[in-house]
C-alpha cells in the first residue's frame, strides 16, 4: 500500500492543530470551524479508504489465501537510534483493529467537529470566546489518537498516549476560568499520568528482556517472502515467554515477571479506560464542553486502555494471571459503576459511570478470551462493543449536549417531559437508549450478547455478574431517559422561549449516529476482527439461551424504570427512603474521591511531603545557595582579568602559553 | 604538472568565483544599483553553497583525495565541514543587509563583502591544508581581513579600539605559533602533516611539550580558549554586529576544525601523553572563566562574547572525545551552534538598527512591544543553554555522550565539570528571558518593524533551532559520514 495516505492521515490533524494554534486568532470563528472540519473531514475519507483497502482489496499484504487477516507494516522509519538496541521507531501498522480504530476514531471526531460549529455559540448565535483554540485542541486530540492506535511499537504508543493525556487536560480545562474546570483537568491529567508511571515501568520491563519495542515482535511472526507484513503467532509469545522464564530473575515479589510487566502495562490501560481505583477522574472531567465528552470521554481516548491490552493480547494469553486480574477490575468495576449511574442528578455524570461500566464490560470480554473458548469470542466481542459503543455513547453524549444547549443546565431536575419540544433529539436519545440497554435489533444487544456468551463458556460467575450489570445499565439508562423526556409537563419559565430542537450542524450529527447505533448490529464483525486474524462465524457461536436470557433482563430493566420514573409520583423517593445507606454509598460514588482525598492530603502530604519539604528548603537550596554564592564570589573575584589594556592581555597569553608548555612537560616527562 | 588537481578544489574555486564576482560587481557597475550588491552577493553565495552540496555528495564513497604532492587534502567530510560553514555565511550575509545598505556604509559595502569572502577562502585552506605553510597561508587570510571588518564602523571610537585590540593581539598569536611550528620543524625536519606524525611517534621532550601549547595557543587564540580570549570581549563590543556574529560563529567553527585536523593529524601520536591534558585544562578553564564572566555583563554583544566563549569550551569536547562519534558531535554542534547564536544576533542586531540600544536593560519589557523578537531571542536562549526539545539540546546531549565513550575517569570528571557549568549557563540566558518576559520598564523599546533580512534570517535560525534536534537524520548523516572518514585511523589510541 501506498505510503502517501497513511501520512496524510496524520499529517492533516496534526498542521490543522499548528494552523489554527498559530493563526487562528487571525481567522473569523467561522472560518476556523470550518477549515477544522474540512481537514477532519478529509482525514475520515482517507481512514474508510485505508480500512477499506485493509478489510476489501484482498491485496496479498492484507489477507492470506486462507482469508487470514495480516498485519501490515506501511512504514516504519527510524526516529532516534541512541544504541544499537535503544532505537525509537515512528511508523504505521494496518491490522484489523487498527483499521476499525481508525474508522471509529475518524467517524466520532467528525461528527464532533460538525456538531461543535453549532455547540459552541450561544443563542444568539455568538461564538464561545476561544472557538478557535477549540478545534486547535480538537485536531491536536484527533492526530495523538490516530497516532496512538497505527503505532506499531509500544514506544511510540506510549509517546502519542501522553500527547492524549495532554490534549485531553487542554480540552477539559478549556473554560479556564472556571474553578471547577481547572482542578477537574488537573485531576485527570494527574491520575492517568499516575497510571502512566506504571505503564512506562511495565514497558521498560518487557522491552529490557525482550530487547525491542515492536509489538510484532512480541504477538506475531512475519510472512515469508514479504517485507513489513506479519501474521499474530502464538509462537511468538510463547518464545517471549520462554525468555523470561530463562532470564536470569523470572520471579519478582512471588509472580513472573512478565506477570508483573504486563499488570503494569495494565495499570496505564486502567488510568486511561478509568478502571477502579483509577476511574477518579473520569466523572469530573464532564466539566469539559459537551462533545469533547462525546469524543474523548465517550468514544476514543477512554477506550485506549482496551485497545492496548487487546493490542498484546497473545502476551496476555501466555499469562492466565494477568487476565485474571484484568477480569476481576473488569467486573468490580462494571458493577459499581453502574449503581452510581443510578442515583446521579447530572446527566453527564449518569453518561460518565456509565461509560466506565461499559468500558468494564470490554475489559471482562478480554479478560474472559481464551482461544479454546468458542475460538476466542471474547475478544471479538470487546473490539465488537468498543465499536458499537463509541457510536451509541457519543450519540448519547451529543444528545446529552442538545439538552444542555437548549436547557442551560446538566441536572434532570431541570428538565422533564421535554420530549414535545425536541423531537429529533427526544427520538435519537431513544435509539441510544436502545442500543445500550441491549435491545434487539440495536447495535448494543449483539455486542453484549457476544460478551455474555464469551463470559457463559468462562465461568458461571462471572455470566451471572454480568447479566446482573446489563440489568443495571438498562435500568439507570431509562431512569435517565424518562427523567428528561417524561416524568412530568415541562414548565417553561416567564420570559424565557421553549426549548427547542438544535441547528441542522447539532441534529445532523444525532441523526447519522442513531442510524449508526440502528444497524451496526448487523456488521458480520467476526469476520473482520479476531484475536488471531482468522475469520469468524460467529452466529456459529451464537447461544440463542444467553440471548433471551440478556433480552430478558434489560426489559426487566427499563420495565422497572417506567414503573419508577415514567409517571410524576414518589416510588423513587419511597424506594431511597427504604434503603438510606445504599442510597447514600451510591449517590457519593461509595467515596472513592474522600478516600483519595484522605491518602494525600492527610497521609501523603502530611507524612512525607513535609519532610521532604524542610529537606528541599534547608539541605538542597542551601547547597544551591552556597554554589551561587561561590559562583558569584568567584566571578567578582577575576574580574581585573579583563582590564582592557592590551599589554596585559598579550602577558596573560604567553604567560598561560607558557605555563601550559612547562606543566604538562613537568607532570609527564 | 597535473592541472586535474584544481577539480578537488572546487569549492575554494568555487569562493574565489564569488569573490571575483562581487569585486567586479563593486568596481565596475554603476552607483545606483549598488543598492543590489548585498542582495547579489546573498544569491552567489546560496548557489554556490548549493553546489557545495553536490560537491559533498559527487565525493561519493571516496574517503578523501589528496592533491598537490600531499599539500591538499579533501574528503566528504571536510566537504560537510565548508557546507555547514557556507550555510552560517548565508546566514550572516541576509543579517546584514539592512546595516550594508545603510547610510554610513554607502562606501564601504562592498569592501564587507570582499573581506569576509576573503576570510571565508582563508578558512577554507585552514581545513584542507595539509602543509603548514598552506595553513599559515590560510590561518593569515582568515586573521588579517577582519580586522579590517572589525574596524568598518570607523567612526566609531568603539570600532577602531576592538580593531587596534584584535590586529595587536593577533600578530602576537601568530607569532607565538610560528615560534611553535619553527620547533617543531626543527625537530623533525619537514612541515608536511604526514611526516611530523610519523616523526613524532617516538619523540617525547620538553622542547616538543612547548611546541604543542604554542600551536595550541595559536589556533586556541582563533577560538577565543582561556587564557587566549582577552581580546573577545572588546572586540565583540566594539565591531559592527554583523562582523561579531560572523566572528563567533563562522570564525570559531572554522577554527575548531582546523584544531581537529592538526592535532589529529600531526600530533595524532601525543594524543594521550600530551596535549589530551592540555586541551583538558584548557577546556575546563575555558567554559568556568568564559560563564563567570558572562553572569556579570550587562551589554548584550559582551554577554554573548563571554557565552561563545564557554561554548567553545562545549566545542572542544568533542576534539578530546577523540574518537568517531566526537567529529560527528562537534560538526553537529557546530551546526546547531551556528543557527542558535546568529538567532540571539539577528535580533540584537535587529535592535541595534532600529534604536541603537544594545544593554541587557533595554530588554525589559520587550515581550510586550515587540513579542516575535523576544520569542525569537527566547527560542535561542534556550537553544545555547540546551534545553530541550530545542536543537541546543541534543548538540549538548551528542557531545557530552562522545566525550563519555572515551571512556577515561577524567574524562567523567570533565563532563561532570560541563554539566555543572551548563546550569551556571542557564541562569545568565535566563536573565535575558526574564528581561525581556518579565522585568518592566518605562523606556521600554518601541514596536518596530525589523527589514525582510533579518525576518528572513530570523525564520532560517529558528527553523534549524526548532527542527534540527528533531529531524534525527541530520545527526545520523553527520555520523555516517564521519564512520568511514580518513580521520579515523589517527583515532587509533
Amino acid at each position: 500500500m501506498d505510503v502517501t495516505i497513511p501520512i496524510l492521515i496524520l499529517a492533516i490533524p496534526l498542521f490543522m492543530f499548528l494552523l489554527l494554534g498559530l493563526l487562528g486568532m487571525k481567522m473569523s470563528h467561522k472560518l476556523a470551524g470550518t477549515l477544522g472540519t474540512l481537514g477532519m473531514g478529509t482525514v475520515l475519507v482517507l481512514s474508510y479508504y485505508t480500512a477499506y483497502n485493509y478489510f476489501f482489496s484482498g491485496s496479498a499484504q492484507f489477507i492470506t489465501e486462507g482469508g487470514d487477516r495480516l498485519q501490515a507494516l506501511i512504514f516504519d522509519q527510524t526516529w532516534l537510534a541512541f544504541t544499537e538496541k535503544l532505537i525509537i521507531k515512528i511508523g504505521f501498522l494496518l491490522d484489523p483493529i487498527s483499521a476499525m480504530m481508525l474508522v471509529v476514531i475518524t467517524t466520532i471526531s467528525f461528527m464532533v467537529h460538525l456538531y461543535s460549529m453549532g455547540y459552541m455559540r450561544d443563542h444568539h448565535g455568538v461564538y464561545e470566546h476561544g472557538f478557535q483554540r477549540f478545534y486547535a485542541f480538537l485536531s491536536l486530540f484527533s492526530f495523538s489518537m490516530l497516532g496512538l492506535v497505527v503505532a506499531p511499537n509500544i514506544f511510540q504508543m506510549y509517546i502519542f498516549w501522553e500527547l492524549v493525556g495532554a490534549s485531553s487536560y487542554l480540552l477539559i480545562g478549556f473554560y479556564y476560568v472556571k474553578p471547577s474546570a481547572v482542578s477537574a483537568s488537573k485531576k485527570a491529567f494527574i491520575v492517568t499520568r499516575f497510571a502512566d508511571l506504571g505503564f512506562l515501568i511495565g514497558i521498560l520491563v518487557l522491552s529490557y528482556y525482550t530487547g525491542t519495542f515492536n509489538f510484532t515482535q512480541f504477538t506475531s511472526a512475519p510472512v515469508e517472502g514479504m517485507a513489513g507484513v506479519f501474521q499474530v503467532s502464538e509462537n511468538t509469545a510463547m518464545g517471549i515467554r520462554n525468555i523470561f522464564e530463562t532470564s536470569a530473575a523470572p520471579m519478582f515479589m512471588g509472580a513472573s515477571v512478565l506477570t508483573w510487566a504486563l499488570v503494569l502495562i495494565f495499570m496505564g490501560g486502567m488510568g486511561k479506560s478509568a478502571m477502579m481505583p483509577l476511574h477518579i477522574w473520569l466523572p469530573d472531567a464532564m466539566e469539559g464542553p459537551t462533545p469533547v465528552s462525546a469524543l474523548i470521554h465517550a468514544a476514543t481516548m477512554v477506550v485506549a486502555g482496551v485497545y492496548l491490552v487487546a493490542r498484546l493480547f497473545p502476551l496476555y494469553l501466555m499469562e492466565e494471571s494477568a487476565l485474571t486480574i484484568i477480569t476481576v477490575v473488569g467486573a468490580l468495576t462494571a458493577f459499581y459503576a453502574a449503581m452510581v449511574a443510578c442515583t446521579q442528578i447530572d446527566i453527564k455524570r449518569v453518561l460518565a459511570f456509565s461509560t466506565i461500566s461499559q468500558i468494564a464490560f470490554m475489559m471482562v470480554s478480554l479478560g474472559v478470551a481464551r482461544p479454546e473458548i468458542h475460538e476466542g469470542l471474547g475478544y471479538m466481542a470487546s473490539m465488537f462493543h468498543l465499536f458499537t459503543h463509541a457510536m451509541f455513547k457519543a450519540l448519547l453524549f451529543l444528545g446529552a449536549g442538545a439538552l444542555i444547549h437548549a436547557i442551560g443546565s446538566n441536572d434532570y431536575t431541570a428538565m422533564h417531559g421535554l420530549r414535545k419540544y425536541m423531537p429529533i433529539t427526544h427520538w435519537t436519545f431513544l435509539i441510544g437508549c436502545l442500543a445500550i440497554a441491549g435491545i434487539i435489533p440495536f447495535s448494543g444487544f449483539f455486542s453484549k450478547d457476544e460478551i455474555l456468551s464469551a463470559c457463559v463458556g468462562y465461568d458461571w460467575v462471572a455470566y451471572l455478574w454480568m447479566s446482573l450489570v446489563a440489568g443495571l445499565t438498562a435500568f439507570y439508562m431509562f431512569r435517565l431517559y424518562f427523567l428528561i423526556f417524561w416524568w412530568k409537563e415541562h414548565k417553561v419559565a416567564e420570559g424565557h422561549h421553549a426549548p427547542h430542537d438544535q441547528p441542522w450542524t447539532m441534529s445532523l450529527p444525532l441523526i447519522i449516529l442513531a442510524a449508526v447505533s440502528c444497524v451496526a448490529g448487523f456488521i458480520p464483525f467476526g469476520k473482520l476482527v479476531s484475536w488471531n486474524g482468522e475469520p469468524y462465524d460467529f452466529m456459529a457461536h451464537f447461544d440463542w439461551g444467553v440471548a433471551a436470557v440478556s433480552l430478558t433482563v434489560a426489559l426487566i430493566g427499563i420495565g422497572l424504570a417506567a414503573v419508577m420514573y415514567a409517571r410524576e409520583n414518589t416510588l423513587p423517593e419511597k424506594f431511597k427512603n427504604a434503603l438510606p445507606r445504599l442510597w447514600d454509598w451510591c449517590h457519593h460514588r461509595f467515596y472513592w474521591d474522600e478516600l483519595y482525598m484522605f491518602i494525600t492530603h492527610k497521609i501523603i502530604f502530611g507524612c512525607v511531603c513535609r519532610p521532604l519539604a524542610w529537606f528541599d528548603r534547608h539541605v538542597i537550596d542551601g547547597t544551591m545557595d552556597a554554589m551561587a554564592t561561590v559562583t558569584n564570589k568567584a566571578s567578582e573575584a577575576i574580574k581585573p582579568l579583563q582590564s582592557g589594556q592590551i599589554q596585559m592581555y598579550v602577558w596573560y597569553y604567553l604567560v598561560g602559553a607558557l605555563l601550559l608548555g612547562t606543566i604538562t612537560a613537568v607532570c609527564l616527562l | 604538472m597535473d592541472y586535474s588537481q584544481f577539480l578537488a578544489m572546487k569549492q575554494e574555486i568555487g569562493v574565489l568565483a564569488v569573490f571575483l564576482l562581487v569585486f567586479l560587481y563593486d568596481t565596475f557597475m554603476p552607483a545606483r544599483s549598488q543598492k543590489a550588491l548585498p542582495a547579489f552577493t546573498v544569491i552567489l553565495t546560496a548557489v554556490f553553497t548549493a553546489v557545495g552540496f553536490f560537491c559533498c555528495c559527487g565525493l561519493g564513497t571516496e574517503s578523501s583525495v589528496v592533491a598537490f604532492s600531499g599539500m591538499y587534502e579533501t574528503s566528504p567530510v571536510i566537504a560537510a565541514i565548508k557546507n555547514i560553514l557556507n550555510i552560517g555565511v548565508i546566514i550572516v550575509l541576509i543579517q546584514s543587509v539592512k546595516w550594508a545598505n545603510g547610510e554610513e556604509m554607502h562606501m564601504r559595502r562592498g569592501e564587507f563583502y570582499e573581506l569576509l569572502l576573503v576570510t571565508l577562502f582563508g578558512m577554507y585552506m585552514m581545513i584542507s591544508a595539509r602543509h603548514f605553510l598552506l595553513f599559515l597561508i590560510g590561518l593569515e587570510s582568515a586573521s588579517l581581513p577582519l580586522a579590517a571588518m572589525v574596524a568598518l564602523d570607523k567612526n566609531r571610537y568603539e570600532s577602531r579600539e576592538a580593531a587596534a585590540k584584535y590586529i595587536l593581539t593577533a600578530v602576537f598569536s601568530s607569532a607565538v605559533f610560528m615560534l611553535g611550528l619553527s620547533y617543531v620543524y626543527g625537530l623533525t625536519g619537514s612541515l608536511y602533516f604526514e611526516h611530523i606524525y610519523f616523526a613524532l611517534t617516538t619523540q617525547r621532550s620538553l622542547l616538543l611539550i612547548v611546541a604543542i601549547a604554542f600551536v595550541m595557543s595559536g589556533i586556541g587564540f582563533k577560538l577565543s580558549l582561556v587564557p587566549f580570549h582577552l581580546w573577545t570581549a572588546d572586540v565583540y563590543q566594539g565591531a559592527p554586529t554583523s562582523v561579531t556574529s560572523y566572528l563567533s560563529v563562522i570564525s570559531k567553527g572554522a577554527a575548531a576544525f582546523a584544531f581537529m585536523v592538526i592535532f589529529a593529524q600531526v600530533f595524532g601520536a601525543l594524543y594521550s601523553d600530551v596535549w589530551e591534558w592540555m586541551l583538558y585544562a584548557l577546556i575546563i578553564l575555558t567554559i568556568t572563566i568564559g560563564n563567570l564572566f558572562a553572569i556579570r555583563q550587562r551589554n548584550m554583544k559582551r554577554f554573548l562574547a563571554f557565552s561563545s566563549i564557554s561554548q567553545a569550551g562545549y566545542i572542544m569536547l568533542g576534539i578530546i572525545a577523540y574518537n568517531t562519534m566526537g567529529v560527528a558531535a562537534m560538526m553537529y554542534y557546530i551546526l546547531v551552534y551556528i543557527f542558535s547564536n546568529l538567532a540571539a544576533f539577528g535580533v540584537i542586531g535587529a535592535i541595534e538598527n532600529a534604536t541603537g540600544r544594545v544593554s541587557m536593560d533595554d530588554y525589559n519589557g520587550l515581550y510586550k512591544t515587540n513579542p516575535r523578537l523576544a520569542f525569537c531571542m527566547m527560542l535561542a536562549m534556550f537553544s545555547l543553554a540546551g534545553i530541550p526539545p530545542f536543537a541546543g539540546f541534543f548538540s549538548k546531549f551528542f557531545i557530552f555522550t562522545s566525550a563519555i565513550n572515551q571512556g577515561s575517569v577524567a574524562i567523567y570528571v570533565l563532563v561532570l565539570i560541563a554539566l555543572i557549568n551548563t546550569i551556571i549557563s542557564l541562569y545568565y540566558y535566563l536573565l535575558v528571558v526574564k528581561a525581556m518576559f518579565i522585568s518592566e520598564d518605562e523606556c521600554v523599546i518601541a514596536n518596530f518593524r525589523s527589514s525582510c533580512g533579518e525576518r528572513l534570517g530570523l525564520w532560517i535560525c529558528i527553523a534549524g533551532v526548532l527542527l534540527l534536534g528533531i529531524v534525527s537524520c541530520v545527526y545520523s548523516g553527520l555520523l555516517d559520514m564521519t564512520s568511514v572518514s580518513s580521520l579515523n585511523m589517527y583515532f587509533i589510541k
